[in-house]
Order: structure tokens, then sequence, then C-alpha cells
């Protein structure tokens, strides 16, 4: 084992696997799909070559592999699985089983379109598809952020018990090598404290979770009155909320300790910038790109990045955008119907706090088509132009493509 | 005073009577037993006992004469179903769930 840090070259399904590992995980139950396969097999040999103490356990689906994990989780073991696309969308109903028992579990998504038609490219179609089912979404803009994000993933989950997605984009991160500072396991130890389940199933102290639990309150056979299901259900949307605090204490707590801080969103360029460029994950990195090319062009363009999806940061993004005049969102995901998820919660969190900016929403590299730079740039500098009914925001998104 | 001093954070219950609520008040027919035909009551000894056994809700004593619990009966049948000796009848509580004022 390494004593020191280490610069590792590796892609983002290895850092994926390696958080997982220096994170002690107990059990681990996956399906493999494509991009998200070689995290299962990374993890399989280091159980298997005995680098790892964890039960591996093969299943026959990604809804037994999310229920094994929630079993596991329940009787106190730290467990955790990877996923994409229709394997996620397959978990659906454990999701909502593992939030609603508020159980810490990590799941490592890898963001790939869904079907029809089919396409195993990259989009964030998955998650934002799963973002009402009360887990915590985070999203990596690159390999070393994948890494740490797991193993932060960790300490969130157990100490507001949420589960966590850790998501990142198909091919573009999880097949793509890059620098990775491993930190050493001593340090990873040092920042995740042990598990502490909330539920434990003990045959001293028999327990029931998740029993029918009618419209209204009951009082227990110790007289107690316990909560009904909307009571249950706050306590879920009350944690999410103050989640936020969490997420940006294990954030400092991880610089602190490996130089690396990491909170709900980031900036670039933003002090001056009356052009906001908002994307998610390595989206975000292109739209840096897009930014500089639109500075040399004399536009004062500053990009965020979003890392925290669910709890949404609207009064963090609402500050940092405090000075923008113009806002475009890039969006790899759509509402269908709608807009892209991003941008509407983005209109969401401004509406009251005083900015009053041309917001424009792009829907942008969908199963997998290349996002340029060049095109993104394109896209901010029509933003600046009036509409054709001259009104402050379209209604529907402009989408980047050849129809 | 509201729910939260319970403790819970997920739905949580541990075995004990009446855990579930009073789901006597779910019933819309009352097991009635006539004692001429139950066996145990008939022959004055620990016989039969058939509701007993297959009553999901345990309500059910296994004594004579045999009781039924109406706080927890959720009025299922199935003690009516199984006795041999065509003792129980199903009687129809007065108007659907105004069970409450023959329990407790």
């Amino acid at each position: 084992m390494d004593k020191i840090e280490t610069i590792q070259i590796i892609d983002g399904n290895q850092a994926a696997a390696l958080g997982a590992k220096l994170s002690r995980v107990q059990v681990i139950a996956a399906y493999p799909i494509t991009p998200q396969t070689p995290v299962t097999e990374a993890l399989s040999e280091f159980v298997e070559r005995g680098e790892l103490d964890a039960q591996y356990v093969a299943v026959e689906s990604e809804h037994s592999a999310l229920a094994v994990c929630t079993s596991a989780s329940i009787v106190g073991a730290r467990a955790f699985t990877a996923t994409s696309s229709h394997g996620l969308a397959y978990m659906h109903e454990m999701l909502h089983w593992a939030a609603g028992t508020r159980l810490p579990l990590v799941l490592a998504c890898v963001n790939r379109a869904i079907g029809a038609p089919w396409n195993v490219q990259n989009d964030q179609q998955d998650s934002i598809s799963q973002r009402d089912t009360g887990w915590i979404q985070i999203y990596a803009r690159n390999n070393q952020e994948i890494l740490d994000s797991v193993i932060q993933a960790y300490r969130i989950a157990e100490k507001v018990y949420i589960p966590v997605m850790v998501c990142y984009d198909g091919y573009i991160l999880s097949h793509t090598e890059m620098p990775v500072s491993v930190p050493t396991q001593k340090d990873v130890d040092k920042f995740l404290p042990k598990y502490k389940p909330h539920t434990i199933l003990d045959p001293k102290n028999p327990k029931n979770y998740n029993l029918v639990t009618l419209a209204n309150p009951r009082l227990n056979a110790e007289n107690v009155l316990c909560h009904g299901y909307m009571e249950i259900r706050y306590l879920l949307q009350e944690a999410l909320q103050n989640s936020r605090e969490t997420i940006i204490e294990a954030g400092n707590e991880f610089g602190k300790l490996l130089g690396r801080n990491y909170g709900l969103l980031w900036k670039d360029n933003m002090d001056d910038a009356d052009i906001a460029i908002v994307a998610m994950g390595s989206l975000a990195l292109e739209a840096i790109v897009a930014s500089d090319m639109l500075r040399e062009e004399g536009y004062k363009t500053g990009v965020v990045g979003l890392r925290v999806f669910r709890p949404f940061p609207g009064r963090e993004i609402a500050e940092v955008l405090r000075g923008a005049r113009t806002i475009a969102v890039f969006d790899k995901n759509i509402s269908y119907g709608l807009e892209g998820a991003t941008c509407s919660e983005i209109k969401s969190a401004l509406y009251g706090s005083g900015v009053n900016a041309v917001i424009r929403n792009f829907i942008v590299g969908l199963g997998g088509r290349n996002v340029a730079a060049r095109e993104l740039a394109d896209a901010v500098k029509k933003s600046l132009s009036p509409s054709a009914d001259n009104t402050l925001n379209k209604e529907c998104p402009e989408w980047i493509c050849y129809i | 005073m509201g729910t939260r001093s319970c403790g819970h954070i997920c739905g949580e219950s541990s075995p004990g009577i009446g855990e579930a609520g009073i789901t006597g008040d779910w019933r819309d027919y009352r097991p009635v037993i006539d004692l001429e035909k139950c066996t145990p009551s008939r022959k004055n000894k620990p016989s039969c006992f058939q509701c007993w056994l297959y009553c999901p809700e345990a309500v059910i004593s296994k004594t004579i004469p045999v009781e039924v619990n109406l706080e927890y009966c959720k009025g299922c049948g199935i003690c009516a179903q199984v006795c041999p000796a065509h003792a129980i009848t199903m009687v129809p509580e007065q108007g659907r769930g105004s069970s409450q004022e023959e329990v407790g």
C-alpha cells in the first residue's frame, strides 16, 4: 500500500473503483453495463486479489444489485454499486427504497444516453431522470473529482443518511485516462469515520423497517406517536435541504487534508463577467474553452460549473450569477415538453433574487454528439442578440443539432 | 406534540401487540361465535382450536370459551371459513367504518 499520495494515469472508471476501495466498502453488488463495466471488473479484481476486504455479490440485474446494497446497508455494511443508463432506470424502484429508508449508499452513475433509439454514448438523461428519487447527486468534471467525490460521498451520506449518486460522463471521463492524485489509505481513513447505521437488524432487538405506513401518524405498542407516511417524506426533504452544509463541510475537510477543496459549484472568470455560461459535469470544462475564446474576442464571459444538482444550490447560484446580464445554460438532458433540467432549476433559483438576466437554454451533446467549444461560443454569442419576438427569454430551448 | 420525538427517520417498528395501531377499526364484519356449536365449549375440553390456529392476526384465544380480541380483529372471516362446526358467523358491523364504537 502506498505511503504517500501518488499520481496515477487512470480513467474515470478506475478512479471510481479506487475511490470505493479507499473508502473500504464492505459489500459491492453490481451488474455490468456499458460504459460502467470496467468499474465492476476493477472492484471484483480488488476483492479476488485480497486487496479489498469486501463481499462481491454477483447479481442478475441492476434492480437486484441495489436490493442487495440496500439490505447490506440496513444491517450495517458500507455498500457500493455502479451503473449506467438502462441499468439506472431498472434500479428506479430501489432508488426510492434506499432513499426512503435513509440508507447511506454510494452509487457511481456513468452517464449514458437512454433508449430509444439504442445508444451507448454519453449524455446526462439517465441520472437527471432520477432526480426526484431523494438521492444527493454530485457531477464530476474530471477523473480526480470522481475519485475524491466517491470518498466524500460516504462521509456525506453517512452523516445525513441520504444515498449519494456520483455521476460522471461516459467515455469522456469513464474511458479517458488522465493524471489523478490517489490519496493514501491512511489519509482516507482519517477523513472517513466508520459507518454508524441508524438502522440495525439484531435478533436480540428485533425491528421491522418499512412497515406499511398509513397516511396518518399512529400510536405504537409503547404508546409513542410515530410518523405517518407524510412525516417520513418530510424528514427526507428536510435532510436534503440541510445536507448542503454537510457537503460543503466534507469538501472543506477534504481540502484541508488533501489539498483539494470542493463546494456545491465552482466558477471560472466570473468576477467581472456579464455573460455567464452554466453547465454540469465535463461539459462545464468544455465551456471554459469556449469562454476563453470569447474573452479573446473581447466578451466578458465566465463559467459556472454545477457540481451538486441535488440538493440544488439555489442560493449559491443566485449569488454567483448576480452580475450576469446574459446567462447561457447548456444541458445534456431535457425534460421533454419544457427545457433542460439545469436551466429550469436556475430560473427558479433566480426568481425573486433580483437577477433579471436574459436566460437562454441550449440542448447539446445528446447520445454522445460531439460538443465543440466553438459551437458553445457561437451559441453564447447568439444569446446576446434579442430573440425574434424581442422578449427576454425564449419559451423553448434551442438545440445544437442538424435538424 | 408532533411525531418528531419518536426519533425514527424511516418507517420503523418493533414487535408488540397493537404496534400497527387499533386495526379493529378496519373491520366491516365481526365474527360471532355460537358456543352451543363450538367444539371446546360443547365438550368442555381443549380441542379443535382451528380458528386460533388459522387466525392471521393472532387475535383468537386458545381458551374455553374461545374469545376474539375485537380491538385488533380485522374481520377477514378466515375463522368462520375454517370452523368445522360452523360455529362462527360473520355479522356486518353497524355501518361501514363505525366499528370503533364496538371496541375498547
